[in-house]
């Protein structure tokens, strides 16, 4: 039986005018219009589509959860196996309605969803990490390709077989890394790689450098005498017994320890619990990664207002950077909310 | 972590940790280079020093916190 | 240099009245290879088990995997610093048992240590479901230190994985490989011409101390200065693991006695590069020592006069910082680089995979995101204690299901993502 398969489009691409139709409110048609001859031809014997719904750009931008529970309601009705929405090559306010369509096609229909677009569409930078979107040029010149490009795609997405990386499946990556099985060893690639480098040839590596974040920093406490201090620390510090069960690696969550009581830490009240790093000394005195001793009496002769009732740890190593920065996150909430000036924060 | 509690507390955050090049790479702001790895804030070996290492670093930290900077800072003294 | 390497191909694996190769089939006298130890003050319990590709079973906690191989011709002993004196190895033959290995376990520890299942999905990322095992298992002494564990179970697992090869010095042959080159980088030019690109192979050892060591020659890597080793020293047993790293990228013995980077070069020698050799260097845990040890590597490539470095990473955090300062000071230099690492990049593989990055490191061949979730059904048999997955980087205490599957991140596997660079796997965008 062939998938069945529904169309999105917009009022240009339907045939019902430019810009001066973009206002149009969702409708569909049970005829096959604009890309839809060329998808048909491509889908073959395997899908067919069985609708279009069409909605002017601007009608989608300006009131789009509106837009969104009217063109569901409108795809729901053909009962699709599939979405398939534009190409929007680099047509913003469509390139944004195609990834936004798509995006609750997936969720709220539980269906496969396909779109397209040009590399610098601003749907792209929004909905990139949801979609299955294909690449396109920027312009309806390139229909031909971008058609054969998604009608491939979808087609291999209703298959239900596994997916391949982006690369090969020639879609736009969605910001996951996933483990393959390559056709030869790492260290044969990497011969192959620097053989490549060296002879000047083009070459692609397996993991781009990424960027980290950076932020304009924090302005300086002003009255030290009257501030109040917390110290963290990512070094594994935590109560003798672990009670937080934070995991000695690849943690996934954090502790927040009352150290209002405390003027030293000992191997007697607190342990080291990290597995990235030889722990005899920190086990010896946790002081050594988490500095209470020396905080508490600076704190006494007055070189600081207070030290934070809270101590706040978790382990660094092998954690991935975005449960980090969510710790961070939360963290950060609770320093805010307590009043906390500064923070010292100490990592291993 | 760090440039995450600062963001959202809006707070200075100074990192005490070992590896400089790694404080520079994830966007800490002020940063202190600790001893070593497994013990970052301790000179294991001679009580003493271990203390007196130790309070140098935190008071350099107070000293970090109180002091305006418009870009990454390395506190090395 | 020139080592002949004399494999005998292992099919099975046998208890027997006598530790032999007879026909392919490996047989263990066990009371004869457990008396061996029978001095070690170091442990309670000793036992040894067999495992065989496509059983059912299950190893954990592993700590080291070491490939069963001894001297046949040639100055010095494999694994020198441990068994025999400290002549440099490499020259002459050595008697490989190919399909064997020496698997040691015993109670957690640390948290690095791994498992290795002998058939199911787990064996597709690392060489053990495919060799026949012998596992010795130990018990620490009570009030032994970590440390003195460590070792114990370390130099033990050596020395069966010597014994057994040195049982074997009459087995049939069923393959033989000559590694040759010339000692000096004269000779190597004239062996290869003079417009092969020159290698270098830089390989990053770990060297934090407690459980976070390699040796080489006997000699703990974290006291060295970077090193020259020639490729066939490496295949002869000169670097041990004493590695605790998580058990995905721990460099095992038997990794190291069979370095894909050091094998490949040798292959690809005279064909389409000149290796030049193999410098060990350190991932120290201060700044100023691996500022040391990356400005010494430099200094020893070109010493050598090499145009391409192929760096290799165990372990991953701070060790990222070695990478990418080998990389810039490398591309500094003017040599270009490769670097073979993995990721950490979570368990929903949207986390970036890095814990230090630098433009200069554009050629990186990722072995894998260590973070991925990995189901393992049931294993009849447990060689070990499956409870020690609470405890393994990666795992936890709800890792093991009632019917005994494993769900745990491929962290815990021994090997799986191995930054030598072993097995096929690799990581994409999706």
């Amino acid at each position: 039986m062939k998938k069945r398969v529904v169309l999105y489009i917009n009022q240009f691409f339907a045939g019902m005018g430019g810009e001066e139709s973009a206002h149009i409110p969702p409708e569909s048609k049970n005829t096959i219009l604009g890309p839809g001859a060329a998808f048909t031809q491509a889908f073959g014997d395997e899908a067919e589509i069985v609708g279009t719904v069409i909605c002017g750009d601007s009608y989608y931008g300006e009131h789009i959860e509106k837009a969104r529970e009217e063109c569901l309601k409108l795809i729901r009705a053909f009962e699709p196996d599939c979405l398939v929405a534009g190409p929007a090559f680099n047509a913003g306010r469509y390139g944004l309605a195609c990834g936004d369509i798509c995006t609750a096609a997936q969720r709220e229909l539980n269906i496969t969803a396909v779109t397209g677009w040009y590399s610098e569409n601003p749907g792209r930078e929004l909905y990139g990490a949801n979609v299955f979107a294909v690449p396109t040029v920027d312009s309806a010149r390139g229909m031909k390709d971008a058609v054969a490009k998604m009608s491939r795609l979808a087609l291999r997405l209703m298959s239900g077989e596994p997916m391949g990386p982006a690369r090969e499946e020639g879609y736009f990556h969605r910001g996951i890394r996933k483990n393959f099985f390559h056709e030869k060893t790492g260290a044969q690639r990497a011969i192959d790689l620097a053989l490549q480098k060296f002879h000047g040839e083009a070459f692609q590596t397996e993991l781009e450098m990424p960027v980290f974040k950076k932020i304009p920093p924090a302005a300086p406490v002003k009255d030290i005498k009257s501030a109040k201090i917390a110290i963290c620390s990512s070094g594994g510090i935590v109560p003798k017994g672990n009670p937080d069960h934070i995991r000695v690696s690849s943690a996934m969550n954090w502790g927040k320890y009352d150290i209002s009581k405390l003027d030293d830490l000992t191997p007697e009240n607190y342990e080291s619990i990290h597995g990235g790093y030889d722990r005899t000394w920190a086990l010896e005195d946790p002081d050594r990664v988490l500095p209470l001793d020396e905080m508490r009496k600076l704190e006494r002769e007055g070189a600081f207002g207070k030290l934070y009732e809270y101590a706040c740890t978790t382990t660094g190593t092998a954690t991935s950077v975005a449960n980090a920065e969510s710790f961070g996150r939360e963290i950060g909430e609770l320093l805010k909310k307590d009043g906390v000036d500064a923070a010292i924060l100490t990592s291993t | 972590m760090v440039r995450e509690i600062e963001k959202t507390a809006g707070i200075p955050v100074v990192h005490i940790a070992t590896i400089v090049p790694i404080m520079l790479t994830v966007g800490s702001n002020r940063i202190i280079p600790g001893i070593a790895i497994p013990h970052p804030l301790g000179k294991p070996g001679n009580d003493e020093e271990d203390h007196a290492a130790r309070r140098k670093l935190c008071e350099r930290a107070l000293k970090a916190i109180t002091t305006k900077i418009d870009k990454q800072t390395v506190f090395k003294e | 240099m020139k080592l002949e390497l004399r494999q005998a191909f292992v099919r099975d694996v046998q208890w027997g009245e006598k530790t032999q190769m007879k026909e392919g089939v490996l047989f263990i006298d066990k009371a004869d290879a457990l008396s061996l130890l029978a001095e070690e003050k170091r442990f309670t319990h000793l036992d040894m088990d067999l495992a065989r590709p496509g059983e059912s079973v299950r190893i954990i906690p592993v700590k080291d995997v070491i490939e069963p191989r001894c001297k046949l011709e040639g100055k010095g002993e494999c694994f020198p610093g441990f068994i025999g004196g400290s002549e440099t190895v490499g020259n002459g033959a050595t008697l490989v048992l190919k399909g064997a290995a020496v698997v040691t376990v015993g109670p957690i520890v640390s948290i690095q240590e791994g498992l290795v299942d002998m058939s199911g999905p787990g064996t597709e990322y690392n060489p053990y479901g495919a060799t026949c095992n012998v596992c010795l298992l130990v018990q620490p002494a009570a009030g032994i230190e970590k440390k003195e564990y460590e070792t114990a179970l370390r130099e033990a697992g050596i020395r069966l994985a010597w014994y057994i090869a040195d049982k074997c010095r009459d087995a049939a042959i069923d393959r033989s490989d000559v590694y040759e080159m010339a000692d000096s980088v004269e000779g190597k030019a004239a062996e290869c011409g003079s417009n092969l690109p020159r290698f270098v192979y830089v390989c990053q050892a770990i060297s934090q101390g407690l459980l976070h060591d390699t040796f080489l020659y006997g000699v703990d890597v974290k006291q060295i200065l970077p090193t020259l080793v020639q490729p066939q020293e490496i295949m002869d047993g000169a670097m041990i693991s004493a590695n605790c790293v998580s058990a995905c990228d721990k460099q095992n013995t038997f990794h190291h006695q069979n370095n894909p980077v050091v094998m490949e070069l040798c292959a690809r020698h005279g064909k389409d590069l000149n290796f030049l050799g193999v410098i060990v260097t350190t991932e120290m845990m201060t700044l100023v020592g691996k500022i040391r040890s990356s400005e010494y590597t430099v200094k020893l490539a070109q010493m050598l006069g090499a145009q391409v470095a192929i760096i290799t990473e165990e372990g991953c955090g701070n060790p990222d910082t070695d990478i990418c300062m080998n990389a810039k000071n490398l591309e500094l230099a003017g040599i270009k680089t490769v670097v073979i690492g993995n990721e950490v990049a979570g368990q929903n593989g949207a986390s970036q995979g890095l814990a230090d990055v630098t433009p200069e490191m554009n050629a990186y061949v990722s072995c894998g995101n260590i973070n991925e979730l990995v189901e393992l059904p049931p294993m009849k048999k447990i060689i070990g204690d499956i409870r020690a997955i609470a405890n393994v980087s990666g795992g936890d205490e709800k890792s093991i299901g009632s019917d005994g599957t494993i769900v745990c991140e491929i962290q815990s596997i021994i090997g799986s993502t191995n930054e030598l660079g072993c097995s096929k796997i690799g990581c994409e965008w999706i």
